[in-house]
């Protein structure tokens, strides 16, 4: 070690030049890092959410209800094909991945076949998400093929992900991450937001809109106290009124092209809505049939409005009336042009800190940081002296430097936890040197000139330094992979740290020592006793 | 001494301590402290964390934080409003803000389950809501909710973590030294899990996600600090063939005694900086890892080297004991 290899040299002035380049940006304020030109890299270190301040949501994308209601939707769309098709149903029964249809009269079997099966060419795509197979005489099967069945989850994950993203953009958060967790999971992080209850209400929201008509045959008395007829069901409005509305969707909210907040006649805000060819063809026709009927705007299952239909409204266009405010009216504007969410979301789990409170932990953990390294500062030089303390400490430095330069570099994030990360490997970063030159004296007390001294002191420490530091990113390995969040953060912080410092202990002493060895030529080791 | 600068030495250079006589004594309070900690740890047996007191992270609901500066909090008027809502399992405490609020005058902490028939978020909502309607001005700074599922998730996880964390060390310390020295080294390692488990058990100090964090570390440290020893004891194994072991394992701990207490005494400094400076989530983290550190560098003296006598070492040739080497340094 003590011929100066040019590599070593090289590598070291390299990385020092490096470390700056990645690490100088966090020095300046947020204008002056504008100011500089644009070709040069800044990057930054991230703040976690618990020294930034912000919230985290981990949502659960509800995939079995959606599945279960998609089956119940198969008997909905069966009763009416069939029932347009004038064929008598005996009965329709739960299957598995379908219903099984029982016809009235057996000799309509084919025909109910035929009508069944229009229904999945209205599907989009060239093989249909589902099947019908005439099973006996008067029975049917129409199911979901299981490969549909088994793509519905992730799909409505993947959905779910854009709407929600759609959702908080419409907020004007300020960078939120989405990410998918796991089969089901979403995470939602958003910093800056304090307050989540706001984006936890926008984003809970399914959003379902339908239009659909009031059962006017039955009684609504009759269905309160419980005789339901099969192809309605009670509702109720946002002040508790109940509604007796047929199952049958006309339009939905997939059919909607456009939703704007506009004002009703009486002035008070209301939203307009526009739908696309196909949902204004179903509604004019609808609406044709049924002029004087008064039909329910659903949603997510309550009723918004019931308006009677005083003529056909063939342009697709119209507004919905109801209490809101302007606020309300925008916030259910942004969330119908947002889209539906294919199946529900609960939160499963939510954090949020506030600015000021993360700033604090910022400012407390700075001034920890600080002093224990002047206080490491001391105490490698009172031990060692000002020359091997003085290079441990150089070392030290560049270790800080080169933590910083690649944290900012990864993108990686620094929590709370992660501050503590960084302290512990200011210690421990000394460690290397420690076991250097306490196997340096060492081997200079046992009587060898000061250049065997230090190189079997550093050749010997090596293995030992090597084999105590994978340990260590071992047990930080595992916190990543099993750890969430803050943990995750910490065990980064922790690993990247062991590197740097193994690499600056070793490389920085060796260097800066063979520089001394030149040009002191000592006969004596000044850590030897 | 050097004629460059007076330097403080720890201990002198060379130590004599006879570690291994006291090995047996050291043995059985390790034993007793073991038994004790597991007791305090799992007992009440009734209680889903046992003696430990889980955070919200664990055992799922909802944690608050709030403010009331300019005004004193006056915790039993949180009381009182959280039991007039209804909020079950209602624990409220006082906090410290370093800097802001060091005695912890203005800031409160509340635990609660959830409401009847609410999710975790829309409790929160709600408390909050009735907490200002109560209280007036009140500022909330940290909310934590976790569902059930998530929390028992979250539990696993951090179980396995620490197991997968002991059986990786086990295999490498044998892969790198042998068998022998991995169960010493894991011995070490469980003495040094478990204790610091029932320090958590002991102080009450909130067992959550940074808990598991810390005693991960505390493994990692304690690992650190038994390999530098049998490091030093694989070495001397091929320099004095004839060497009885207890003596052996005396000279090999002597021998790297000064760096274990140069190492100790700087983490324990910097950590001691945090647990007083760092406050609020990191006063307990330090605080365990503190006693981690100090149980860590007394195992690897008393029980992960001593250990080693109960079932001796294989003392063959050079070629038995080689280390397998790593391509980057070579040993005279």
């Amino acid at each position: 070690m003590v011929h100066l290899s040019r590599w070593k040299v090289i590598l070291l002035a390299v990385t020092l030049a490096l470390g700056l380049l990645f690490s100088y940006a966090n020095a300046l304020s947020p204008a002056q890092r504008e100011a500089l030109p644009g070709w040069l890299p800044k990057p930054t270190l991230n703040l976690g959410l618990d020294l930034q301040g912000g919230s985290y949501l981990l949502l659960q994308v509800d995939v079995d209800a959606m599945r279960e209601k998609r089956l119940q939707n198969l008997s909905e769309d069966a009763r009416q094909v069939l029932s347009e098709a004038q064929i008598g149903v005996a009965g329709i029964a739960r299957d598995g991945n379908g219903v099984i249809v029982t016809v009235s009269n057996p000799q309509q079997t084919n025909a109910a076949v035929d009508a069944l099966r229009r229904l999945l060419a209205t599907g989009v795509g060239l093989v249909s998400d589902r099947t019908v197979n005439r099973l006996g005489d008067d029975r049917i099967r129409y199911a979901y093929t299981d490969q549909a069945l088994a793509q519905m989850g992730p799909t409505a994950v993947e959905q779910s992900i854009e709407v929600v993203r759609r959702r908080i953009d419409s907020l004007g958060t300020r960078e939120p991450s989405i990410t998918r967790q796991g089969a089901d999971r979403i995470v939602v992080q958003a910093p800056g937001e304090s307050d989540p209850t706001q984006l936890e209400r926008v984003i809970g929201q399914t959003a379902q809109l339908t239009f659909q008509m009031v059962d006017v045959e039955n009684s609504l008395q009759e269905a309160l106290a419980g005789a339901v007829p099969p192809d309605a069901e009670v509702l109720f409005g946002e002040d508790g009124t109940p509604y007796l509305v047929k199952r049958r969707v006309i339009v939905s909210g997939e059919n909607l092209v456009n939703a704007n907040v506009t004002t009703d006649q009486s002035n008070r805000p209301a939203i307009g809505f526009r739908f696309d060819g196909q949902g204004a063809r179903r509604f004019g026709e609808t609406t044709a049939a049924n002029i004087g009927k008064p039909f329910a705007i659903v949603l997510d299952g309550k009723v918004i409005s019931a308006p009677r239909i005083n003529s056909a409204i063939t342009g697709g266009q119209g507004i919905i009336e109801g209490s809101f405010t302007i606020a309300s009216a925008s916030e259910l504007v942004n969330l119908l042009n947002g889209g539906s969410l294919p199946a529900p979301l609960t939160v499963e789990e939510r954090r949020s800190v506030t600015a000021s409170l993360g700033a604090d932990a910022v400012r407390a953990g700075q001034m920890a940081t600080l002093i224990a390294f002047i206080g490491v500062l001391v105490f490698m030089v009172l031990s060692y002296g000002l020359l091997f303390g003085g290079i441990s400490v150089v070392a030290l430095l560049m270790n800080g430097l080169l933590i910083i330069a690649a944290m900012s570099l990864t993108g990686a994030t620094l929590t709370l936890p992660g501050i503590a990360g960084l302290i512990l490997t200011l210690a421990m970063a000394v460690d290397a040197n420690v076991l250097i030159y306490e196997r340096m004296r060492d081997e200079a007390n046992a009587g060898r000139s000061p250049i065997a001294a230090m190189d079997a002191g550093f050749n010997r420490a090596m293995v030992t330094i090597v084999d105590a530091n994978l340990t260590t990113i071992l047990a930080a390995l595992i916190m990543f992979w099993f750890g969430a969040g803050p943990v995750r953060g910490f065990a980064w912080t922790l690993s990247i740290g062991v590197v740097t410092s193994v690499f600056t202990a070793v490389l920085v002493t060796q260097v800066l020592l063979a520089f001394w060895f030149r040009v002191a030529r000592p006969k004596k080791l000044p850590i030897a006793s | 001494m050097s004629r460059f600068w007076p330097l403080i030495k720890l201990l002198p250079i060379k130590t004599n301590f006879r570690f291994v006589r006291y090995a047996k004594l050291f043995g059985s309070l390790s034993v007793l402290l073991v038994i004790a900690s597991v007791f305090f740890t799992v007992w009440p047996a009734d209680n889903k964390c046992g003696g430990l007191t889980c955070g919200v992270d664990f055992l799922g609901g909802n944690l608050i934080e709030m403010s009331t500066a300019p005004e004193p909090v006056d915790l039993a008027e949180i009381r009182a409003s959280l039991n007039q809502q209804g909020v079950p399992d209602a624990q409220v405490q006082s906090y410290s803000v370093p800097g802001s609020d060091p005695t912890g005058r203005f800031h409160a902490m509340a635990k609660f389950g959830n409401l009847e028939g609410v999710t975790a978020g829309e409790t929160i909502n709600r408390v909050k809501a009735g907490l200002t309607e109560d209280l007036g001005a009140v500022q909330f700074t940290r909310t934590e909710a976790v569902g059930a599922a998530v929390s028992g998730e979250l539990l696993q996880n951090g179980v396995m973590a620490l197991l997968v964390a002991i059986v990786l060390m086990l295999v490498y310390i044998w892969f790198r030294f042998e068998w022998q020295f991995g169960l010493g080294a894991v011995i070490g390692l469980f003495h040094d899990v478990i204790l610091t488990f029932g320090l958590f058990a002991l102080t009450g100090m909130e067992f959550s996600l940074t808990a598991v964090a810390s005693i991960l570390t505390v493994i990692g440290y304690s690992m650190n600090d038994t390999v530098v020893v049998y490091d030093r004891i694989r070495e001397n194994l091929r320099k004095y063939k004839k060497m009885p072991l207890g003596e052996l394992i005396d000279l090999s701990i002597n021998e790297t005694l000064s760096r274990t207490i140069m190492t100790g005494v700087t983490a324990l400094f910097a950590l001691t900086v945090l647990a007083v400076l760092g406050g609020g989530p990191l006063q307990p983290f330090a605080i365990a890892l503190i006693f981690g550190i100090v149980v860590g560098t007394y195992s690897s003296v008393y029980v992960a080297a001593p250990v080693l006598l109960l079932w001796g070492v294989k003392r063959g040739g050079p070629d038995e004991i080689k280390p397998i080497k790593l391509g980057m340094a070579s040993r005279p």
